[in-house]
């Protein structure tokens, strides 16, 4: 399905955040109208990956540029694709600005609960109790919760959390996104994703780690 | 042709709407606010021109890049502190080749510095980005320049893909003078980056060293042949100048009037003035100080012009010059350095 060979680490969770998006896509024949931003960090590595027309943006902007785009082509499904730093840290004046305005675009975020591609650094998402290279002390605060934000923002924005331990979920929640776009509206999808290489959690482990993060992160659709 | 009698602000927005110009992304900031109000009051009778007031100049630098990526013709306007905040966005057109159009208020510098009027931002203008700093930037002496300028900027963003600034400053964009609005003027025509039945994937990051390397070759091969053909000045009286003066933007035009002053008083004075600083007109400023090599900048900033042509220079010349950074220059000014320092 995928375009070009996956330059994620094995085990990444965000090949499969894409697939979802890219069925979602295909399944209302919008592969052509889609345009695909990405941010800077692990997403960068998405570039070439779906048969969709792609570009990478710069960390934290890829939701002004898309904003952007989608004002110039307004028959565009504009899709901004951004990790949990990129959105909610060095971004978040754009992406609540772009809640608050309803702009018809869709985000789609990345929580892995790390920086992932700098090496595991503390993410605004970063667990209390987590250790990471700029934490070698447990982290003390509260995770940045996106969605639950923002949503108090825009009551007509279709704003979900989900995980990729569930695929029908994830499904659902990207064809309802593009849906919102389609009907003038803002949408945001946060999931849940695996990130072996700096959680250093086996595979077999990894669904258990998804598991508790929902914990702290409840999965559907915030109200 | 029409002939008007029109503040900078007023024409600087008529220029981008008869470049074809549908989308302005602006923040406010003096003294660049009046082109984002001008604008908005031409969106409420001409609906195919949009805006955006956003959250800072970052999202209105980036929602540029994503319009034009998009295929319509975009600028944002800013000044002194948002210049620097819009060197993330100038950044990603640098590497990406993006038809950004930004017109630069300069006010004066570093920081929050002064709110009118300044030629500090040169600089960034040019080399703001973490990069080469091939940008095509321009700087108006007068009103119509600041017409014919703006157009030309579009043009040369969509022709040759690469970032272009209207270097302008407050003094200007307040006055108001005689100008000409050539509406014949053939417009360059916007393309999209992407289409809807062709697949692309464009990066702004490389894995590979010497793949980056090729591309700024590439950049750099196309920024040479740009230079061949849109590097512009003014020689003025320089024929047989024993001094020539080099000045560019608003302080370009006070000088014009110093060097007609000297003149009379019998001082073979004339005046070199880059139209555009970036490419520079270097071959022009070689000719000319190959039999006038005693040149004087003029500018409002320590020495920013001065670097340039500097830097441009092959041949040798003996350089002194007037720096007053943030503060305007007037004629009289110049007439009595000149007369000073050059006996």
């Amino acid at each position: 399905m995928s375009h070009a060979k996956s330059t994620f680490c094995p085990g990444c969770g965000q090949p499969m955040t894409l697939r979802a998006l890219h069925q979602a896509l295909k399944k209302q024949d919008l592969e052509s109208k889609a345009v695909l931003g990405l941010d800077i960090g692990c997403s960068l590595l998405a570039w070439d990956f779906l048969p969709i027309n792609t570009f990478q943006t710069h960390h934290g902007r890829v939701v002004a540029t898309m904003n952007g785009f989608k004002r110039a082509k307004k028959d565009s499904i504009s899709i901004a694709y951004a990790g949990d730093g990129g959105a909610y840290a060095i971004g978040l004046q754009s992406l609540l600005w772009a809640a608050m305005r309803d702009e018809p675009i869709t985000v789609i975020v990345s929580n892995n609960v790390v920086y992932a591609m700098t090496g595991g650094q503390s993410a605004p998402t970063t667990m209390i109790g987590q250790k990471t290279s700029t934490n070698l002390d447990p982290v003390k605060q509260e995770p940045m919760r996106g969605p639950e934000l923002i949503k108090q923002l825009n009551p007509h924005a279709y704003v979900a959390r989900t995980s990729m331990t569930d695929m029908k979920e994830l499904n659902h929640h990207m064809e309802q996104a593009i849906a919102t776009q389609q009907a003038g509206h803002f949408s945001l999808v946060e999931v849940l994703s695996f990130c072996p290489t700096n959680w250093k959690v086996a595979g077999p482990d990894l669904k258990a780690y998804v598991e508790n993060m929902k914990k702290i992160f409840p999965v559907g659709v915030c109200s | 042709m029409k002939r008007q009698f029109l503040t900078g602000h007023e024409v600087a927005v008529l220029a981008c709407i008869d470049a074809g110009a549908t989308h302005m992304f602006g923040y406010p900031i003096t003294p660049g606010t009046e082109i984002l109000t001008n604008w908005i009051h031409h969106t409420q009778k001409n609906k195919a021109l949009e805006y955006l007031q956003t959250e800072d100049e970052i999202a209105a630098g980036f929602a540029v890049c994503g319009a034009v990526m998009a295929g319509e013709k975009t600028f944002t306007a800013t000044a002194g502190p948002g210049t620097v905040l819009m060197q993330d966005a100038l950044s990603m057109a640098d590497g990406m080749r993006l038809p950004f159009v930004c017109i630069v208020a300069q006010r004066g510098g570093p920081s929050s510095g002064t709110v009118i009027y300044s030629q500090q931002e040169v600089n960034l203008a040019i080399h703001g980005g973490n990069g080469e700093g091939m940008r095509l930037v321009y700087s108006p002496s007068t009103v119509q320049e600041l017409y014919d300028m703006t157009r030309k900027t579009f043009n040369g963003a969509w022709k040759y893909r690469f970032p272009s600034v209207v270097l302008t400053d407050g003094f200007l964009l307040k006055t108001r003078q005689d100008v000409v609005l050539n509406t014949d003027y053939p417009n360059v025509e916007a393309e999209p980056l992407v289409h809807e039945k062709e697949y692309k994937h464009i990066r702004n990051i490389y894995t590979v060293e010497e793949e980056l390397y090729e591309v700024l070759q590439e950049h750099k091969r196309d920024f040479d042949a740009m230079a061949k053909e849109v590097a512009d000045y003014e020689a003025y009286k320089t024929e047989d100048a024993e001094v020539v003066i080099v000045a560019h933007g608003i302080v370009g035009a006070a000088t014009k009037a110093a060097v007609d002053m000297l003149r009379e008083s019998g001082k073979k004075v004339g005046l070199f003035r880059p139209k555009t600083l970036s490419p520079f007109p270097a071959e022009a400023l070689n000719n000319l100080a190959e039999h006038c090599p005693s040149l004087c900048i003029v500018e409002s900033s320590m020495g920013q012009l001065r670097d340039l042509v500097k830097q441009a220079l092959t041949v040798s010349a003996e350089i002194h010059g007037l720096y007053k950074p943030a503060v305007g220059i007037d004629v009289e000014e110049i007439v009595s350095f000149i007369q000073e320092n050059y006996q």
